[in-house]
Order: C-alpha cells, then sequence, then structure tokens
C-alpha cells in the first residue's frame, strides 16, 4: 500500500477488512476522517468537545463490535451509517440532560438506527458490570485474570511473576479468583 | 473430579490443548453429564466476557491516542456555525427580552391610558369650551363660598324648592306626606306619576309624628278612583320584605329593602313610632309610602330623621290612621274614606307598581 493510500479518507471496504486485521494505521485514518463531521453535529446542537469525543467513539465502537461479530451489513456510505449512529447517541443523551429542544441541525443525511444502539446499551452494561466487578476483585487476583484471560499469558509466566513455587498452587489461586469474579459479576444489578 | 480440576479440564478443551484421544473422552462426558455441559458453555461465556471487556479497554486507549493527536479545538473554531448577531443575542437573551418587551407595552399603555390619549378627544374647540365652563363653575363657588363665608347674608339665601313623596289615603284627593317636607311652605303642588301638577293645600299636620295630611284643591283634579292598598292596623314584624315608592329625583324610583328593626332611632333616643328598615333612600323619598308584599301600606318614609349610615327610617301606618282620625272636621271638605280592601295582593311586583303608581305624587315645595 502506498503511503499516499495510507493518508486519506479510506475507503468503506477498506475500514472493514482493516476492522477485521486490527490494523491500527486503518482506526486512526477513520477517526480522524469522520471526526469532524461529528464534531460539527455536536457543537450546533447544545453540545462540546467532550461530548463529541464520547459519542463519536461509542459509535465507532458499535462498528467495531458490529464488524467483529460478522453481522455488518452495510446498506449505505459508512460516513452516513457513522453520522446516524452518531445523532441516533446524541438524540438520547439530549433528552436525558433535558436539554432536547425538539429540533437538531443536520450536516448530512441519515438513517434512522434505533435497535444497534439500544443493543451496544447492552454490552456498554456488561461492560461496565465486568470493570467495576475487576475494581472489586482487587490485587493479585485482578493481575492474574487479565494476565491469563485478557492476555493470553501461559500459567508459567504468570508464576514467574508471581514467584509462585509450583504451578499448581498457581492454577489454585487463579480458580478461587474465577469464582469470586463470577460473584461479584452476578451480583450487581 | 474436584471442580478445580474440572474448570482445568474445561480450559484445555476450550483452548484446543487436548489431545485427540483426551478431546474424544471429554466430549462423551460433556454429552453423558448435562451439568458439566451447562458448566462448558457458561465458563465460554463469561471467559468470553472477560475478553470483550478487555478488547474494548483496549479499542479505547487506542481511540484515545488517536483523538488526543486531533486539534479539536481549532477544528471547533472552524466548524461552528456562528450565526449572525442578531440571532445569537435573541437565542442567549430572548426570556430577557420578551419580559422588557411586554414591560415596555404595559408601560406605554398605562402612559396613553393616564395621559388620556386613548380617550376619543373632540376638536381642539371642545377643549376650549370645557375648560371654558369649568373656569365659570369655578367662579360660581367661589362667589358661593363667599357668601357661606359671610354670614350676615344667610338671611337673604333663596331656600329654593324643596320635593318630596306623598300618597293618596282617598280617592277624592287627599294626599298624606311628611310633615317635615311641606313644613314653612308658601305654596304646595303635587305632580302626579304621568307628570300633571295640582296645587295643593295643607289641612292638617302633626310635627310629632311628622305627618301632614295634604288636600288637592286644584279645580282641574279628577277622582283618582278606588284606591288599590289598604292600611295595615297591626304591626309588621322584622324581616318582612318591604318597598317604598318615592322621587329622590324627577322620576319615580323603586326601593326595595327588609324591615330590620321594630322601632326607629332618632339620635339618641329609641321611637317606637317608627320602623327601620334597610332601603336605599334619599331626601326626595321622604313621605312615600312603606308597601309590604302584599301592598298593604305599614308606613310612611320620613328619610330625614335618618342619621344612621344604611338605614331608614318609617313612621307606623297605625300613627297614620290615628292622624286621619284626629283631623278636625271643619278642615274637611269632604269624607275620607280609607280604603280596606287590597286589590294587588296576589300580582306580580311589576304589575303591583304599575297600579300603585297613579297613587303616588311628587310632593313640590315652594317657599320663598
Amino acid at each position: 500500500m502506498s503511503e499516499e493510500l495510507n493518508t486519506g479518507i479510506p475507503t468503506d471496504s477498506e475500514v472493514i477488512l482493516g476492522i477485521l486485521n486490527n490494523s491500527e494505521s486503518v482506526l486512526k485514518r477513520l477517526y480522524i476522517a469522520y471526526f469532524p463531521m461529528v464534531l460539527q453535529l455536536i457543537i450546533n446542537n447544545n453540545g462540546d468537545g467532550d461530548d463529541a469525543k464520547d459519542v463519536y467513539q461509542e459509535a465507532i465502537i458499535i462498528l467495531y463490535n458490529k464488524v467483529k461479530t460478522g453481522d455488518f451489513e452495510l446498506s449505505s456510505k459508512l460516513k452516513t451509517y457513522i453520522y446516524s449512529i452518531c445523532r441516533r447517541l446524541w438524540l438520547k443523551r439530549l433528552s436525558q440532560m433535558n436539554r432536547y429542544g425538539g429540533d437538531i441541525k443536520d450536516f448530512q443525511e441519515y438513517l434512522t438506527v434505533d435497535d444497534e444502539t439500544e443493543k451496544n446499551n447492552e454490552r456498554d452494561i456488561q461492560f461496565n458490570k465486568m470493570g467495576d466487578a475487576l475494581k472489586l476483585l482487587g490485587e493479585p487476583c485482578k493481575t492474574i485474570i487479565e494476565d491469563f484471560y485478557i492476555n493470553n499469558r501461559s500459567m508459567k509466566e504468570i508464576c514467574e511473576d508471581f514467584g509462585y513455587t509450583n504451578a499448581d498452587n498457581a492454577k489454585t489461586q487463579k480458580y478461587k479468583c474465577l469464582q469470586r469474579l463470577k460473584k461479584l459479576f452476578f451480583q450487581q444489578k | 473430579m474436584s471442580d478445580n480440576q474440572l474448570l482445568e479440564q474445561i480450559e484445555k478443551y476450550l483452548s484446543g490443548e487436548m489431545t485427540r484421544d483426551e478431546r474424544a473422552r471429554f466430549e462423551i462426558l460433556r454429552n453423558e453429564n448435562a451439568e458439566i455441559n451447562s458448566k462448558v458453555t457458561e465458563h465460554k461465556h463469561f471467559t468470553g466476557l472477560i475478553k470483550q471487556y478487555g478488547e474494548r479497554l483496549e479499542l479505547e486507549k487506542r481511540l484515545n491516542a488517536i483523538h488526543d493527536e486531533i486539534d479539536v479545538h481549532a477544528l471547533e473554531d472552524e466548524l461552528m456555525i456562528q450565526p449572525s448577531f442578531i440571532v445569537r443575542l435573541w437565542r442567549n437573551h430572548h426570556s430577557k427580552i420578551s419580559v422588557a418587551a411586554s414591560i415596555a407595552i404595559f408601560a406605554a399603555l398605562c402612559t396613553m391610558f393616564f395621559t388620556g390619549y386613548l380617550n376619543n378627544r373632540g376638536g381642539n374647540y371642545v377643549q376650549l369650551s370645557e375648560k371654558i365652563n369649568k373656569i365659570g363653575a369655578k367662579t360660581d363657588q367661589l362667589g358661593r363660598t363667599v357668601k357661606s363665608l359671610n354670614p350676615q347674608h344667610a338671611g337673604d339665601l333663596n331656600p329654593g324648592n324643596f320635593r318630596g313623596t306623598g300618597f293618596a289615603i282617598s280617592s277624592n284627593g287627599y294626599i298624606v306626606t311628611d310633615n317635615h317636607v311641606i313644613k314653612d311652605a308658601d305654596s304646595v303642588y303635587v305632580q302626579s306619576s304621568d307628570g300633571k301638577s295640582y296645587k295643593a293645600k295643607v289641612i292638617y299636620s302633626e310635627p310629632a309624628t311628622d305627618i301632614a295630611v295634604l288636600e288637592i284643591t286644584d279645580a282641574s283634579f279628577k277622582t283618582l278612583g278606588v284606591l288599590p292598598y289598604s292600611f295595615k292596623k297591626a304591626e309588621t314584624d322584622i324581616g318582612e320584605s318591604v318597598f317604598t315608592l318615592g322621587y329622590p329625583r324627577d322620576a319615580m324610583v323603586l326601593g326595595p329593602g327588609y324591615l330590620t328593626a321594630s322601632t326607629g332611632f332618632n339620635g339618641t333616643n329609641t321611637d317606637s313610632t317608627a320602623y327601620q328598615v334597610s332601603i336605599p333612600v334619599n331626601f326626595g323619598n321622604s313621605g312615600g309610602p312603606l308597601l309590604d308584599n302584599r301592598v298593604d301600606i305599614i308606613g310612611i318614609i320620613n328619610a330625614k330623621q335618618t342619621h344612621v349610615e344604611g338605614a331608614a327610617f318609617a313612621i307606623k301606618s297605625n300613627y297614620l290612621l290615628k292622624a286621619i282620625q284626629d283631623i278636625p272636621v271643619d278642615s274637611l271638605k269632604k269624607p275620607i274614606n280609607t280604603n280596606n280592601k287590597n286589590a294587588l295582593a296576589t300580582l306580580s311586583r311589576v304589575q303591583q307598581i304599575k297600579k300603585l303608581q297613579n297613587f303616588v305624587f311628587m310632593v313640590k315645595v315652594y317657599n320663598q
């Protein structure tokens, strides 16, 4: 891929492939390409730069998850899709803050995308629950779980890091940690 | 197999670290034992959640890193739509502007109202003539003030005309009124409700009860016809709804009200010859008949003695009957035949008054 292509707005299929391949550069180009559009929408409709950042990142995460789970079907331009998601998310926030005056100034054409933001809402809740549960779990359990299940490190490496004398001890520890994490996770409302 | 070992097996199974044999054996176990099977799915789901959490965290970190490279402020300045000055002013301050505008309109209307701008102004001529009239009136007022300030002129004042009310006590022209109405009269005229004036003469007066009897002496007077009302001899009770007809001004005025006390009050003493009534009366009402609902005469209004706000007094009718009997026979040219029959009791108030008005007179008194 030439250098020139790497800096411009990525094509829609480039983005999808890039997400699937965890491409850092595509993600960056995608982010930079459409952020101004979303910023324009938010700051001209009672929001500020931070609101724009939150909404835009949430939209990117929705897109990301959808592509990763394989049920993404692009029925319009990616630009329109992202704009629609952000518009929907921002309307929701405005009405939550009681700042929604009944009309919104639009800068792009958009689609109705209700259920996708709803689905993402569930993911959000689980994400927050997991974050809280891990926080409550405390050290060293948190690190053990993160290392093993998220960073895919082997029990042997973890064993060495924590100075366990044998792998069995470490395994027992990890087992206990996982049980506690489950408890904490499901206890939350 | 302990839970711990089972978990290890499950993890091995899920990560594909098992040998073929082990895997086959575990799958059989999984198929046979539903508990183990559900544990496998549960574990898979939960570790999936942990993984998702990690990925999301990672993604957010990446996005934040990208975001930090963007100059948001510069973009914001570039993308912010700057509405025109007026629009911005209105958006930021529209509530204040609305309040200010309504106050301004209100103030303007008030000013216009109080300065008379909203009144229809006739031309300047009208205003000027009004002014001249006012000045004339003021001069008159001044003259009067000067006169009243000079006590030696008091006797020179022309007392002018008095007016009261009277009503017929017989069909042949005897009329009763208050003594204070005709007191010091040089000449007395009575005027019927249709506007005809007749000369009358005082034939009897009783200052103690404030009753006076007039006789119409005018040649043009014909008989009045049968009296529609009778005179009540018994006392009337408090609370009875009563009314009077009189001439407080040029036209006959109905005064409805209630009998509020069985005695009168003349400033210091209770006066058993009178009723107190709650009827709006004026000086011109003096001498008018006080009638109850059955249109019996129960008294004569003598408003002049009233010193109490909102109350009037009426001489009781039995004193009137006594006064009629006391009239010296030699001053009567014709007999007085008071009526005992009441012809109006069942009529409506409007009909009653239509019949009554021919028997109620304005008493005009002239003295020099």
